[in-house]
């Protein structure tokens, strides 16, 4: 994950926003990084029903030129909604690092 | 313009010319004819705003968070086990500093099942962060919809208004609609400080938050309600100059040389003022003060409403249990710190919309001025 260039260093009450904040915007905070499974495809069995992007609470489904499911991993937390809602049991989550 | 409206039409006329950009709101009785009004003005395209319908009171608020924080300007109006329902998010709102502005129907809470007036309902939310104004009239409340926009945009904290059920929501009365191009003038568009788009930079709100900053965020709470006092005053010195009305937080009725003070609110604020005038024609140096503002609290007009009197009363239409009423609790603490104390009688009257008429307002004032209190509740209109 690149460095947040909206950092700030708050040392003292001056310093805070009136409300508490991300620093910069989720552009910038990929929460992908509390992730440790991941969705995985199979496009033989999927038929691109568009399930798995209605549910996803994250909004990280989008679909490919042929309108299969692409999942923004930069964002996905891998809470493995789409794969618990997929009516053909197509999408896998796989332990990261694997 | 005059215009005969009803306490809850005020309110509806109050967000119309204060310009309520999203109104979000699920109807409850007594304050369903805010809400049927206010559908009825985004139908018919006198108040450009969005009307969202919602499932519940805890949507409808938490809709009004995702409004203000958008940088709209958010409005809602609910009573009773409505506002109960709503209370997670009323933390919400004042914790993420969103100037949401509400209209509170004062319903005695239930069971048993209850629509009549007391303010249980708007006292037990105390500690949610919210200001807190308890009207008197029609008037005051349609004034009260557009200063409260005001202040609470200034500070950053929601701010509501309460009406006394049925006393004020369902009695019409004739009052003057502020022009709409004065209003204008006095509030100008909501200028937010938050926008929820991330593409044009906007971060994400009430993200965790360890020991580290939750207190000094808490401290910065504090500091805007003690900031909205202040600025509660500046406008409405200001209101007062544009529009010809004034609303103290504390509002004295004949004490200029009264010896003793009762201390009320609500519309027993309009039934106790013919009681005053009652013991000033028997020659007793009486007065009565309204409390129009509960959060922040105005202890210092408080305690120079107190000074020198030789006695004070204080009138409550709600109970803390295992307590005493929550004015009388307030005004005390107020006056602890100065070196004079006068002896205060507590009374608690009304309760569940009990009808707390001249009468007995008028024994109140006799038990202040010829008895000294021996017990913190002194239960007025009840059969005991």
């Amino acid at each position: 994950m690149a460095k947040n260039k909206y950092f700030v260093e708050i040392k003292s009450i001056d310093d805070l926003p009136t409300m508490a904040k991300t620093m910069g915007s989720m552009m910038v905070n990929e929460t992908g990084s509390w992730r440790n499974v991941y969705p995985v495809v199979d496009k033989d069995a999927c038929t691109r029903c568009g399930i798995c992007w209605k549910f996803c609470p994250d909004v990280v489904v989008s679909e490919d030129a042929d309108g299969y499911p692409v999942f923004n991993l930069d964002y996905c937390k891998g809470c493995g909604v789409c794969a618990n809602e997929c009516p053909k049991s197509c999408i896998a989550m796989i332990e990261e690092g694997k | 313009m005059k215009k005969v409206l009803t306490g809850n039409h005020a309110v509806s006329y109050g967000a119309m010319i204060a310009r309520a950009e999203v109104v979000a709101a699920y109807p409850i009785t007594p304050q369903t004819q805010i809400v049927e009004k206010l559908s009825e003005m985004c139908a018919d395209g006198d108040l450009d705003a969005r009307f969202i319908k919602v499932e519940s009171e805890h949507s409808a608020m938490a809709a009004c968070i995702g409004a203000s924080a958008s940088g709209a300007r958010a409005f809602t109006a609910t009573s009773s086990q409505g506002l109960a329902l709503m209370d997670e998010m009323l933390h919400w709102a004042s914790h993420a500093r969103l100037p949401i502005v509400m209209a509170n129907i004062n319903r005695s809470l239930g069971p048993p099942w209850t629509i009549w007036t007391d303010q249980n309902d708007t006292i037990s939310r105390r500690d949610t962060g919210w200001i807190q104004f308890y009207c008197e009239s029609n008037q005051e409340v349609i004034d009260t919809m557009i200063m409260a926009f005001k202040i609470a945009e200034q500070v950053k904290l929601p701010a509501f208004l309460t009406l006394d059920s049925f006393y004020i929501s369902h009695t019409s009365e004739a009052e003057e609609l502020p022009n709409q191009k004065l209003v204008d003038e006095y509030l100008s568009k909501y200028q937010a400080e938050t926008d929820l788009d991330p593409t044009k930079g906007s971060p994400a709100y009430g993200s965790l938050t360890t020991d580290q900053w939750y207190f000094e965020l808490q401290i910065k709470m504090q500091r805007a309600m003690e900031q909205a006092y202040d600025i509660i005053l500046k406008e409405n010195d200001l209101f007062e100059k544009m529009f010809g009305r004034s609303y103290l937080p504390v509002e004295g009725y004949r004490t200029d040389d009264a010896d003793y003070v009762v201390f009320v609110s609500g519309t027993i604020a309009s039934t106790i003022k013919d009681a005053i005038d009652r013991a000033r024609e028997n020659g007793i140096k009486v007065g009565s003060a309204k409390v129009r503002l509960f959060r922040p609290f105005p202890k210092a007009m408080i305690r120079e409403m107190a000074k020198g009197r030789k006695r004070l009363g204080v009138i409550d239409r709600n109970i803390s249990y295992g307590s005493e009423g929550a004015f009388f609790t307030e005004i005390k603490g107020a006056l602890y710190s100065q070196s004079e104390h006068p002896e205060i009688h507590g009374f608690i009257a009304g309760l569940g919309g009990r009808d707390v008429t001249v009468d007995s307002a008028y024994e109140m004032i006799r038990l202040v001025v010829e008895t000294s209190p021996e017990k913190d509740i002194n239960w007025q209109g009840a059969k005991l």
